[in-house]
């Protein structure tokens, strides 16, 4: 079962100076306030993100949904911008591995993986012991994927009440959060090299080709840093 | 087909489409060891592409930030970054005072 202190260290890291709590919230209230104006009603905003619990990916889909683009278009669309949770996921489970942990403990728990909750769990994973990392992964995600269904029901509801200039300022809140957080890792020549090679990739190949842009620009920064930064350093 | 059919199709559609990544990802850990060069080798993708998803939504956004000038993102951005190496790597003072900056400058442009 679940170690429940473990668990609610985890579901504690939402508090403090560092926590995704509010960036995520801004967001997702945006996001709530876009759902209701792309026609969706509160139960469906509120499934989006519970389902889902993926930014661009919902933003993806809403925005498909308003030029009128087929489900296949819409799932292909989504899978590109978020099969980014692929390598995010291998490069975080294998620190949460412990043999004595159920399987399904894993399985079901990967639904939690998003960027704030990554993010933090990279920054923290070592102050917990092995063998109950996995339930401190819990206790973040339910922390974090709460935040965010709750808040883009707020959003919804808010939607009147919120002018398009407070829209804007809430939506750029969770790129600068992530932005700091990043600048945060960056404690070696190899994620100095991924982390700015990958900024100045995305937007560039996002001319070249929007759907494949993050995917090659992640690729190709990842792999330059791994080659080029010597042995030094992995977080 | 109604428009509420096709929103809860879209989203069972979306949904799928995130968790097939989440899901292979957990199933491709069993087999990846963190001392591996392999693991280190998706370590820094995974930054890579993450950072590649951050400049894409600061430079071409989807949604409401879509609204905003590149040139101010960029500002708020910086000064964002500023202040949080400034005040000891505090994330709350810059990400509070990213909203009121940009919706502030939004206005006044």
């Amino acid at each position: 079962m679940i170690n429940q202190k473990v668990f609610f260290q985890g579901l504690k890291s939402l508090k403090g100076s560092r926590s995704p709590a509010i960036p995520l919230a801004a967001c997702f209230i945006a996001l709530g306030a876009l759902l209701k104006d792309a026609g969706f009603n509160l139960q469906q905003s509120a499934a989006s993100s519970l389902f889902t619990y993926a930014l661009p990916g919902q933003l993806v889909m809403a925005e498909s949904l308003l030029v009128g683009a087929s489900l296949i278009n819409i799932f292909l669309a989504v899978w590109l911008v978020n099969f980014r949770l692929y390598p995010m996921t291998v490069s975080l489970f294998p620190l949460l591995k412990h043999k004595s942990q159920p399987k399904w403990k894993y399985y079901l728990s990967c639904h939690f993986l998003a960027v704030s909750s990554w993010l933090i769990a990279k920054d923290t994973y070592k102050k917990i012991n092995i063998k109950h990392r996995i339930d401190f992964w819990i206790g973040i995600g339910i922390g974090t994927w709460t935040t965010a269904v709750t808040t883009t029901i707020l959003g919804y509801l808010a939607a009147d009440y919120l002018n398009k200039d407070v829209m804007i300022g809430l939506a750029i809140v969770n790129p600068v959060y992530f932005f700091c957080m990043m600048i945060g890792a960056m404690n070696n020549l190899k994620m100095i090299i991924s982390v700015v090679g990958g900024v100045l990739l995305g937007p560039i190949f996002f001319i070249i080709s929007a759907e494949w842009a993050i995917l090659y620009a992640g690729l190709i920064a990842g792999t330059v840093a791994y080659i080029a930064g010597g042995k030094n350093g992995f977080k | 087909m109604d428009l509420n059919n096709i929103i809860v199709l879209a989203i069972i559609v979306t949904s799928l489409a995130t968790f097939s990544s989440r899901f292979l990802g957990a199933i491709t850990s069993e087999k990846v060891s963190v001392r591996s060069k392999v693991f280190q080798w998706f370590n820094y993708v995974a930054y890579s592409t993450l950072a590649a998803l951050l400049g894409r939504m600061i430079i071409f956004p989807a949604g409401v930030l879509a609204a905003s000038d590149l040139i101010v993102r960029l500002i708020v951005l910086i000064i964002c970054i500023a202040i949080f190496i400034f005040f000891k790597k505090n994330l709350a003072l810059p990400t509070i005072f990213s909203a009121i900056l940009l919706s502030l400058l939004t206005y006044l442009v």
